[in-house]
């Protein structure tokens, strides 16, 4: 029976469990569920019962009542009551949700780093100002993620992957969320809600994941023609495994720098003469 | 009372000349119940446009990874089917309803600015057409929403945008004439006797929604004159790298849109506060308090439209304000269903059709109500915004909303407007197919996006059980068009073959029903002196008082093409 009710309310949530804020997010809704399945029995059951109960038979006479000014108030007051208990409930949450938290004691030591890309006053930290910021940037039709650490003094040379996000565990990860084209949505459903990437706008949001795992997602607001393959990934690993990983993503991304680099070369002198001839 | 003598209110009017016939007298009419007609065919044309579109977008869904249509063509599809349902259905066809009805509910004998209001029509089919034509090049794939900048030249180059412009101009234009006439008309030329507090609350619900779109309108009108020079004319209204923001156009699009959600659901509200004490056989419960939460409902309106952007970087302030006013915007909303469901209350209902299409949609409204408020609490909007949830949000409030009071309204007034009875059989086998046939393709829609489906996705993986639940919604949307199809077949039949109405078959409570059905150009040649919200009730209480000294009891309604009879 527990495990029947379990289910059946999961199957009526959101998605939650890979982060502190989904899973506040997912408390909140579920105290909602509940207020809003009393006031829908409550409502749909009048109805329904009135339907039956005063349908017209022989002998009937309908009464001829225009109102009642106290049970009008009644319910007026009622329903604001019930709203005013929500917003209050919201406030209490609000805070779990919005707020990062620290990262754990066996979070990853890359969290010290702030490799902000851009400084923003809206943008919220953890407590002890210690978080992996990563940048988030929506493209038609993919989604692409920059890592702390650029090697440039203009800030480039940062570490980067596409769709898949692969981040340490039990450290408090922000998402710093951009876009260089049209409107996205960033939206990992068991890491939090989802955030628009507006051209020339931040926006921020936070996760930490506690389990290693896989956590999917996709674009969510229409992008084009590509939107439903706008797909995106969070790969958590423990700490040690991701400094390993994004020590091999910045020697590999040199490399491939290295090459481009030399077949640039090659085809500069390949090509240098003929440039002579047609300047 | 006893002391007053006046002539027994019969049915009086007349023909006083034949009726214009041929195609040409429909084009150059200025008869409000003409016009009315000619909107109501030409929408509901446009809804079942908008229906096929519909049901190919769930055909596309039956299966995951189906390969029915492009991603082109489907972008194409769900642009088509949002835009035509709410700028060529839903809201001219309250314009429709209001054009037919409101003159002869308040007892005038035609709009206030006929010319103006023929107009109104043509600037709404010339922005149909033009839309329409699109389909014959390339239609516009950028949403209903038309968020920049995927709206802009850059990515939406093909012409279908430019034609998605002109519909919002023309329609808007349309829109915004015939708001000003409708409120024109109400303000000067009701009845004797018929002040602000015995104004029928479907008068109300039309005055409310003519002053939201007075306010809502040019804001879009605006925002779309914007794109459109952005788009050609070298303009940077939108575009963030040379001082625009896409930003804004979300604000001026939602500052439209939100009060477009109330301009087409209040008419329905109205509808619902006439159908139902007629079929209860009791006065409206809370005449005052419904008049009230209209107009409440429509201020407030105005103030929420940030809680469609809630996931947009905006400031948090802007968060907690916009979840207040959308919680506040419930309260109304809640008062009205609950006095619904009073007026009920030690009735006697009588099961016909158009009762049935509002009990429905009092049951499908209060769910879509319900999901509403989820939507308003701004982290759990997070989650939900822009999934299916938000689209089974939608359908309950719009389709379950206002839909099924069009169709009760159909059901209501077609004696009205034609003479003769639709057929009950037909009108209930209707009702349940439609009813049923909504509740399976939409309910199911909630978990869909609870499970992280989003919305506008023309594919989607088969992962948990979505291949299911889409299948299941697919299958309910046949059910749905299927019940449409009853209705349609029911109209066509029974213009033909219908029973004659006489003019006050259901023995219902506005002056509309004074008149003969259909009621001759001039509507009324007597407008009787009105003394309450149900003058009906009080002719036919006057009737029964003077007709041979209470011969006739309950149920007296004047004989149809009787003239007019004196003292």
């Amino acid at each position: 029976m527990g495990h029947l009710t379990n289910s059946t309310l999961a199957f009526f949530s959101p998605l939650s469990g890979g982060s502190p804020n989904a899973n506040q997010i997912g408390n909140l809704y579920k105290i909602t569920l509940y207020i809003a399945l009393v006031i829908f029995i409550a409502v749909e059951g009048a109805l329904l019962y009135a339907l039956i109960k005063f349908r017209a038979r022989k002998g009937a006479v309908a009464a001829q009542i225009r109102g009642n000014t106290r049970l009008e108030v009644g319910w007026t007051v009622g329903a604001g009551v019930i709203l005013v208990a929500l917003a209050v409930l919201t406030f209490a949450k609000l805070g779990s949700i919005q707020d990062p938290s620290n990262s754990n004691a066996n979070g990853d030591a890359l969290a010290s780093q702030s490799g902000l890309l851009y400084a923003s006053t809206e943008r919220k930290l953890p407590p002890n100002g210690k978080s992996l910021n990563i940048s988030v940037i929506g493209r038609q039709f993919l989604w692409q993620f920059v890592y702390p650490g650029q090697t440039e003094s203009d800030g480039l040379g940062a570490p980067y992957s596409y769709e898949q996000m692969v981040v340490p565990t039990n450290t408090t990860v922000t998402l710093d969320i951009v876009s260089a084209d049209v409107v996205h949505s960033w939206w990992i459903p068991e890491l939090g809600g989802k955030f628009q990437a507006v051209p020339g706008y931040h926006s921020y949001t936070w996760f930490k994941v506690s389990k290693p795992g896989l956590y999917r997602g996709q674009c969510a607001l229409l992008c084009g023609r590509g939107h439903a393959r706008m797909i995106a990934a969070v790969k958590a690993v423990p700490p040690a495994q991701f400094d390993a990983w994004l020590a091999n993503q910045k020697l590999m991304i040199a490399e491939a720098n290295a090459a481009a680099q030399a077949a640039r070369a090659k085809l500069n002198t390949q090509t240098g003469a003929g440039q002579v001839e047609n300047p | 009372m006893a002391t007053y003598v006046a002539p027994i209110p019969q049915v009086s009017a007349s023909r006083a000349e034949r009726e214009a016939r041929g195609w040409t007298s429909w084009i150059t009419t200025t008869d409000h119940k003409r016009i009315g007609i000619m909107y109501m065919v030409t929408t509901f044309v446009f809804f079942c446009l908008g229906g096929v579109e519909a049901l190919m977008i769930r055909l596309q869904l039956g299966a995951p990874n189906n390969t029915l249509v492009t991603p082109q063509t489907y972008n194409q599809l769900f642009t088509m089917h949002g835009t035509t349902m709410i700028f060529l259905f839903v809201v001219p066809m309250m314009a429709g309803l209001a054009n037919y009805f409101v003159p002869l509910m308040v007892g005038a004998r035609d709009m206030a600015y006929p010319r103006l209001n023929a107009l109104s029509f043509w600037l709404l089919l010339a922005g149909g057409i033009v839309f329409y034509a699109s389909v014959f090049w390339n239609p516009p794939e950028a949403g209903w929403t038309s968020y920049v900048p995927l709206s802009s030249s850059t990515y939406s180059p093909s012409g279908g945008q430019d034609a998605w412009i002109y519909l919002i101009h023309l329609t808007g234009l349309s829109s915004i004439l015939g708001a000003v006439n409708f409120y024109a008309t109400i303000a000067n030329m009701r009845a004797r006797g018929m002040s602000w507090g015995r104004l029928p609350l479907f008068v109300w619900a039309i005055l409310t929604y003519s002053v939201l779109i007075i306010f809502a309108m040019p804001v879009i009108a605006a925002a779309v004159t914007m794109l459109l020079t952005d788009r050609h004319f070298g303009t940077h209204f939108f575009d963030q790298a040379n001082g625009g923001s896409p930003l804004l156009w979300q604000n001026l699009f939602w500052f439209f849109g939100h009060p477009e959600v109330y301009i087409m659901v209040l008419p329905g509200f109205g509808l619902v506060s006439e159908i139902l004490p007629v079929f209860a056989r009791k006065p409206i419960f809370g005449y005052k308090a419904i008049a009230a939460s209209t107009v409440a409902i429509a201020f407030l309106g105005l103030l929420t439209w940030a809680h469609h952007m809630f996931t947009a970087p905006i400031p948090e302030v802007i968060l907690v304000f916009v979840m207040f006013s959308s919680f506040l915007i419930a309260v109304p909303t809640g008062v009205k269903m609950l006095n619904w469901i009073a007026t009920l209350w030690r009735g006697t209902i009588e099961f016909k059709t158009p009762l049935l299409f509002c009990a429905g949609f009092i049951a499908l409204f209060l769910i879509g109500g319900i999901s509403g408020v989820f939507l308003a609490i701004f982290p759990v909007d997070w989650q939900l915004n822009e999934t299916y949830f938000v689209v089974a949000h939608i359908h309950f409030v719009l389709m379950g909303g206002s839909v099924f009071t069009i169709f009760a309204a159909i059901y209501y007034w077609f004696p009205k407007m034609t003479g003769r009875m639709l057929s009950e059989g037909l009108g209930k086998l209707s009702f349940y197919l439609m009813f049923v046939g909504f509740l399976t393709t939409f309910l199911i829609q909630h978990v869909m996006g609870l499970d992280g489906m989003p919305r506008r996705i023309y594919e989607y993986d088969n992962v948990g059980n979505l291949a299911l639940y889409n299948a299941i919604s697919t299958i309910g949307s046949f059910i749905l068009a299927s019940g449409v199809i009853v209705t349609i077949v029911n109209v066509a039949r029974s213009l033909k073959v219908g029973v004659i109405a006489g003019p006050d078959p259901w023995m219902a409570n506005t002056l509309e029903w004074f008149t003969t059905s259909p009621p001759p150009e001039n509507n009324f040649d007597v407008v009787p002196l009105v003394r309450s919200a149900e003058p009906m009730k009080d002719i036919r209480r006057e009737v029964e008082r003077r007709s041979a000294g209470g011969r006739a009891t309950g149920g007296v309604t004047v004989p149809s093409g009787a003239t007019q009879v004196g003292v």
